[in-house]
């Protein structure tokens, strides 16, 4: 990954998925190619990384992301893992990576029922994954946060200290009663990422942070 | 031989339930005092097997893989005869 305009990153769309050309403007800013890959597909060759945006697949019934987590592209995102390429999901596509045991956990529904949508401060706890290799740990930054669905549930808690999977927590408070404020994990290879705050929506001054932009050149570095 | 099938899923017992929590602060305000208050998903439809056994084997997957999820929820199938 040695010239940026090489590398090439794969936008999943599944119906209800809404926060794609987000995304695609997040990767191409810092210069990356993009393409939409869709849930019927499965086909990944080529991509370098993966990211999976959010929004409301399936209009998120049964539970968010659980539909989503057995369309066919799905495979071929395990195996993409697998062979250890970056993966990125975001809001929806975090609850999604839950759903099919990429990430340990579940994002599941906010201890007050309320969708929040608001900037946080959150600390970014490691920096070993491919996409926030640029941070430096225990940096404090600011992204927003969108959802109803947020809250961080896992039965071995443990774990994620023992293995440094734990990526994001809220700085101030814990608006979603997330265990541990936890609101980004990581597999415990690091290459799969799951984050609930949208670092997509901070990536310019315009949007008041640009604090989500390392998530994006982290992974060209 | 034609099953119905009902799935009944709720959150394990002892964890967080919002929804049910709302519902039960809300009933307060019309001056219902409850207690214990609990929200069950419950999902019906029939299907084909050979035998009430292979139906439940295959409903059971139905949980694992896509119904429930395994961290969160506990299930409970009930087959009948149509």
């Amino acid at each position: 990954m040695t010239d940026v305009s090489d590398v090439n990153v794969g936008i999943i769309r599944f119906p209800g998925t809404n926060c794609d050309r987000d995304i695609e403007y997040a990767v191409n800013l810092v210069g990356a190619n993009s393409k939409y890959i869709y849930w019927s597909e499965s086909d990944l060759s080529n991509l370098d990384v993966v990211i999976i945006p959010g929004g409301f697949s399936y209009g998120d019934y049964l539970r968010a992301g659980a539909i989503a987590g057995i369309t066919p592209i799905i495979n071929a995102i395990k195996d993409f893992a697998k062979q250890n390429n970056p993966v990125l999901g975001i809001c929806n596509g975090a609850q999604i990576l839950g759903e099919i045991d990429l990430v340990p956990g579940v994002f599941i529904e906010n201890e007050n029922a309320k969708f929040i949508c608001e900037s946080k401060k959150l600390k970014v706890n490691t920096t070993r994954t491919p996409f926030t290799k640029l941070y430096k740990k225990n940096d404090v930054i600011d992204l927003p946060i969108a959802h109803k669905e947020g809250r961080y549930y896992t039965d071995n808690l443990e774990e994620l200290y023992d293995n440094d999977q734990i990526v994001l927590t809220f700085e101030d408070g814990n608006p979603n009663g997330s265990m541990d404020a936890i609101t980004g994990v990581c597999n415990n290879e690091g290459n799969v990422v799951a984050v609930m705050p949208h670092p997509e929506r901070a990536v310019e001054d315009l949007l008041r942070s640009k604090d989500g932009l390392k998530f994006f050149e982290s992974f060209l570095d | 031989m034609q099953y119905n099938v009902e799935v009944r899923t709720s959150l394990k017992k002892g964890m967080l339930n919002p929804e049910a929590s709302t519902i039960e602060k809300a009933l307060a305000l019309l001056n219902f005092e409850v207690e214990n208050t609990k929200t069950i998903n419950i999902i019906q439809f029939s299907l084909n097997a050979e035998n009430k056994e292979e139906a439940l084997a295959q409903v059971d997957e139905m949980c694992q893989k896509l119904l429930c999820n395994p961290v969160i929820h506990d299930y409970e199938i009930n087959i009948s005869e149509e």
